[in-house]
């Protein structure tokens, strides 16, 4: 049996209420509000968010693939899932693919790791889906579309959904698009990429699966597709390809907490759907863009097993509303600032960063043999690993020891008005990690008035500072959501 | 058995420029500035010192800073750099060399030019290499007064009001000395309502940026009969550079710093003295901010731990009080030329010493401590260097 192990999702914390573009540009407020990547986020670190809850309590050194699909990668050349697999503690000797440019690319993520797993190539795949897809300034497209990940993990063992059909449509038409020198979206006339690609695609590519698997509507629990940019027109698919209103996943609750999440809004909308599933369900699931993948999903006992987690659900109400529209510019780095005045930071140095990847990407420490003390390096005067324990002062006498799972206490903070950061104060934080050991850290996704000492915080991975083209993913605590 | 500088080599002479933004001076007009004056003091001329140490963090490279600048004529000079210690380093050079019975007369000069960046703050100090968090300097201090409070039960508004008190004191006597940067009084008001550089600590907890230098002459002890000055003497100089482990370990409080209390329990030990708060007549210490000034009264064991604030309340740090502390004004007043603070530091109990302080003049001191500290509360270096008559 091959199919879905584990689901995660990813929602930052922060949402912009689309009334905020109104009040910036005029026009026409879509209802609702619309998640914003902060300052520090972008695809990658979604997408392994998404992956670690995924991961949460699965052995993710098992994991024999790592599928990271997305229209906004952070690098036209150089592979993300890469340096994915450090942040998720996965082997070297695993299958790592990029799968991008399309909006169906998160389903066709899962049908390839799907295929591998089919074929006997890999045992275990961890597919991530995630999105960070910018409309201009004043216009729809940005209340429209929002920020987000998911992610599946899939396997021949304790599987809660099984995979039982896979069904592709390729089809060309130039819906929505952006160039390789385009910044913001770019889209045809809503009403001819519905009518002409989204109404017929979708429906084919239904049809399909279910003729392959020898079902028909009426045996589906659960109908499971991204809405297109005039939500309305998700029902209209829903009837036209034979389904009753009530059979289909409700699209409202990502799309006016959320927006639509590009090629991850497709997976967003299953792992909603599984969060609900129960043993025995049939679940049709389709994802759109420049043609449709549809799978049929058969819900197994197992799903009653897997812990809960943070899912959609919990993501979609932990959250903090954007005071307003101009952070969002501030943090997509829509308008140039003035430079804060304090000395310019060097540059990153790839070959300190290789050294440490391990360190910095892992967020691995050490453990003293001799005594125990577990222990993690942030703010040396230079780099280079730790030598000498600083706990007792033996050398070399250590073990790896992970910190990036450990939930750790705020020891103690500062609000820093100096610093040059994106969204001040810059909000240090020294915690504790449960179980030894202690660190300087940034503190993300924070509301500064709540900060305190003793607050409970877990590790995430961000970027730290674009230079040369290169984004330097680092570690930062923020507030457990 | 490690041996003692106590007594072994004097100062007789010391130079200390205007501090401030000096925005006509360069670090060439900072060391002629302060050499000169030094120099003059001791009564000799640049071709009578044998070997020369100068102290910088940012301003040049290279002994030849100095003697470029001084066209000294092919002695020894070297430059040192302890961060925000690279003064008492210059001086720790210079002494040693004397005590090894190498050199008769050396120069110890310490410089920096921090006006020259077009920014406020000091240059590259956010380039720290391996550095993954976001913190400027008043940050880290910061996150030591937010400990600070925590631990001994200080609401924001106590702890902000002790730390006030500290910067007011400092002002006072600040606005006494000519030399000053910053020669203003200040109200405890004004400091509660500054604005916040990083939480808990104000625009007034923090030190000035300034440029500056400072310079000593220093000489074997027996040779203080030829130089005209009453001489002072090197009782104890201690450095303490610490493992840094206090951000990686859980057994660090952040609450002190461990370098400045063994720094000075050494320097009290090299020195004879065992009750520091009696035998000390005034302390020039590295108030970078106003919380490095509290704990550091702890660590040098003038107040109880914890327990700081008693004795700011009671004015014990004023120029009248039972230990006064910054009588020249401190990093507070004269801002933090990095290289320059360290003997700065000696320049103030120097003058003192001498009876030549003016309107901050204290009656008859007899020891005078001068604490200096680089980089961050939990990965400093610490000196403490005692001189007395």
């Amino acid at each position: 049996m091959v199919g879905i192990t584990s689901y995660g999702a990813y929602i930052p914390w922060h949402r912009m209420n689309r009334e905020d573009c109104v009040k910036a540009w005029g026009g026409f407020a879509m209802p609702g509000e619309r998640a914003v990547a902060y300052y520090d986020e972008d695809s990658l670190t979604m997408a392994v968010d998404a992956a670690r809850d995924a991961l949460a309590d699965f052995d993710s050194t098992k994991v024999d693939g790592l599928f990271f699909a997305t229209t906004s990668s952070p690098y036209r050349e150089k592979q993300c899932a890469a340096i994915m697999a450090w942040p998720l503690n996965l082997r070297n000797n695993i299958r790592s693919v990029d799968v991008s440019t399309s909006l169906k690319s998160g389903t066709s993520a899962l049908a390839l790791a799907v295929d591998s797993i089919k074929a006997g190539t890999l045992n275990s795949a961890l597919v991530t889906a995630a999105d960070l897809r910018l409309g201009a300034p004043a216009g729809m497209l940005e209340q429209q579309v929002g920020d987000g990940a998911a992610a599946f993990l899939l396997g021949r063992e304790n599987v809660i959904a099984e995979i039982i059909g896979m069904y592709s449509v390729a089809d060309e038409l130039v819906g929505t698009w952006r160039s390789s020198e385009d910044f913001y979206l770019r889209s045809w006339e809503d009403r001819m990429i519905m009518d002409e690609g989204y109404a017929k695609i979708l429906p084919e590519a239904m049809a399909g699966v279910l003729k392959l698997c020898e079902l028909t509507p009426k045996d589906i629990t659960k109908v499971v597709f991204d809405p297109p940019a005039d939500a309305r027109r998700h029902g209209k698919v829903v009837s036209q390809a034979g389904f009753e209103p009530g059979q289909a996943q409700d699209i409202y609750g990502l799309y006016l907490n959320v927006g639509i999440t590009g090629s991850a809004m497709a997976p967003m909308m299953l792992v909603a759907a599984l969060e609900d599933a129960k043993p025995g369900d049939k679940i049709l699931f389709a994802g759109s863009g420049d043609g449709a993948d549809a799978f049929i999903l058969q819900v197994t006992d197992q799903i009653t097993k897997l812990k809960p987690r943070r899912g959609i659900k919990q993501n979609l109400v932990s959250k903090r509303v954007m005071a307003n529209y101009n952070d969002y510019m501030r943090w997509r780095d829509m308008v140039p600032l003035e430079a804060a005045r304090r000395p310019d930071k060097q540059h990153i140095r790839l070959s300190a960063n290789w050294r440490e990847r391990k360190q910095l990407l892992g967020l691995w420490g050490v453990k003293c043999l001799k005594c125990g003390t577990p222990q993690y390096d942030n703010g040396a005067a230079t780099t280079g690993p730790i030598r000498i324990c600083a706990g007792c002062q033996a050398q070399d006498a250590f073990e790896d020891y992970p910190f990036a799972h450990r939930k750790a206490t705020v020891f103690s903070y500062t609000q820093d008005n100096l610093a040059p950061v994106i969204d001040p104060p810059a909000s240090v934080v020294l915690v504790e990690f449960e179980g030894g050991g202690r660190a300087f850290f940034d503190l993300t996704d924070r509301d500064p008035a709540k900060v305190e000492i003793g607050m409970p915080v877990e590790m995430t991975f961000r970027k730290l500072q674009l230079d040369r083209g290169i984004t330097n993913y680092f570690w930062k605590a923020r507030p457990i959501r | 058995m490690p041996g003692s500088i106590k007594d072994r080599v004097a100062i007789v002479g010391m130079g200390c420029t205007q501090f401030g933004e000096l925005w006509g001076k360069g670090p060439t007009d900072l060391i002629v500035e302060a050499v000169n004056e030094a120099l003059a003091d001791a009564g000799i001329e640049m071709k009578d010192v044998q070997a020369a140490w100068g102290g910088t963090l940012f301003s040049g490279a290279g002994g030849r800073t100095v003697s470029e600048a001084l066209r000294s004529q092919y002695i020894p000079v070297t430059r040192v750099e302890n961060a925000c210690g690279s003064g008492h380093e210059a001086v720790r050079g210079a002494s040693y060399a004397i005590a090894a019975g190498i050199y008769d007369i050396c120069l110890a000069v310490g410089y920096e030019k921090l006006k020259d960046e077009g920014m406020s703050g000091l240059p590259g100090m956010e380039n720290r290499t391996n550095t993954h968090y976001q913190s400027s300097m008043p940050g880290v201090f910061a996150i030591m007064a937010t400990r600070y409070f925590n631990r001994y039960g200080l609401s924001p508004e106590e702890g902000k009001s002790m730390l006030g008190k500290i910067s007011v004191k400092s002002h006072r006597n600040g606005a006494m000395n000519p030399k000053a940067h910053l020669r203003r009084e200040i109200t405890l008001e004004q400091v509660l309502n500054a604005p916040i550089i990083a939480w808990p600590l104000g625009l007034f907890d923090c030190c000035g940026v300034s440029d500056g230098g400072a310079a000593a002459i220093l000489v074997r002890a027996d040779m203080v009969k030829n130089f005209p000055n009453r001489p002072v003497y090197i009782k104890a100089l201690q450095i303490c550079a610490s493992p840094t482990t206090g951000r990686m370990v859980t057994d660090y409080d952040y609450t002190h710093v461990e370098e400045a209390h063994r720094a000075g329990i050494a320097a009290y030990k090299e020195a004879g003295i065992t009750n520091p708060r009696k035998e000390i007549s005034m302390a020039e210490v590295h108030d970078c901010f106003s919380i490095t000034e509290a704990v550091t009264m702890e660590d040098l064991q003038f107040s109880p731990r914890g327990r700081v604030k008693e004795d700011v309340d009671a004015g014990v740090f004023t120029l009248e009080g039972e230990l006064p502390v910054q009588p020249d004004g401190g990093l507070k007043c004269f801002g933090h030329p990095i290289g320059a603070s360290g003997i700065r530091m000696l320049y103030e109990p120097y003058l003192q010493f001498q009876g030549k302080a003016g309107q901050r003049q204290l009656k008859d001191p007899k020891l005078a401590l001068a604490h200096n500290m680089g980089n961050e509360p939990y990965a400093p270096v610490v000196s403490v260097c005692i001189v007395g008559t």
